[in-house]
């Protein structure tokens, strides 16, 4: 059975659907943290008008799930969910999830930034990017290498 | 054998998203030598740059990771998902 808490797609998401149901999976929650990434219309300077997401069926998912545990090791959560879609994507669309559900607001807070850092930088996803010159494949970026690096000696 | 897949750039760069290879590699970096010499391209993406990102069954990888026939080793740019 897949894991309902790690989810790879092609669809869309709606977010309230999505954090009710994160909230049903525990009484004990009191504060719930949401991040939605969304894809920009420009980057690096150029207009961008379409954006393909590829990944590694299998690789992807398990990735995804360490990360997640590693942020239930790190903080007391209830619950937490990570939606990552692929394919291809229009200007404001939704691109990701990542939600958590803690007691407090603290963890949920530090928990969804984590998910989203180590996400950035470890999980394996390749944006490629349509501009009026034509396609490219998205470079990585050194800010976010960095922010995931924070991680390992600072301990909120 | 070994299975090998390539992602994103790699696999427009190589011209192929998977192949198959005999299991005559001790390690990663001995696979990486050899598929260097398949030409300039080849050469430069996956030693020159300095950046390939290595998997080995789906686990992240270097090319001091060995290798044993049936396994599964993917090669990709660094990830920019999210």
């Amino acid at each position: 059975m897949s894991n309902p808490f790690v989810r790879v797609q092609e669809a869309d998401f709606d977010l309230s659907t999505e954090v009710n149901w994160l909230r049903e999976q525990h009484a004990d929650v009191g504060a719930v943290v949401s991040f939605i990434g969304t894809v920009r219309d420009i980057n690096q300077g150029d207009e961008v008008n379409q954006l393909e997401l590829e990944h590694y069926p299998g690789m992807t998912e398990k990735a995804l799930e360490a990360i997640r545990q590693q942020a239930h090791q790190r903080w007391q959560l209830e619950s937490s969910l990570i939606i990552h879609r692929i394919g291809k994507m229009q200007p404001k669309d939704q691109i990701v999830l990542v939600a958590v559900a803690s007691r407090h607001r603290e963890n949920a807070f530090h928990a969804a930034h984590f998910i989203m850092d180590y996400l950035k930088t470890n999980a394996p996803f390749w944006k490629k990017e349509w501009t009026p010159e034509g396609e490219r494949w998205v470079d990585a970026r050194l800010s976010d290498e960095q922010a995931m690096q924070r991680w390992l000696s600072h301990n909120p | 054998m070994v299975n090998i897949l390539y992602f994103a750039s790699f696999r427009e760069k190589f011209g192929q998203a998977q192949e198959q290879l005999p299991a005559q590699f001790n390690t990663v970096g001995e696979l990486l030598a050899k598929l260097a010499q398949r030409g300039d391209e080849w050469r430069e993406t996956l030693i020159e740059q300095g950046h390939v990102q290595i998997a080995v069954n789906q686990d992240m990888a270097n090319a001091d990771t060995p290798l044993k026939a049936g396994d599964e080793v993917a090669l990709f740019p660094p990830v920019t998902g999210g």
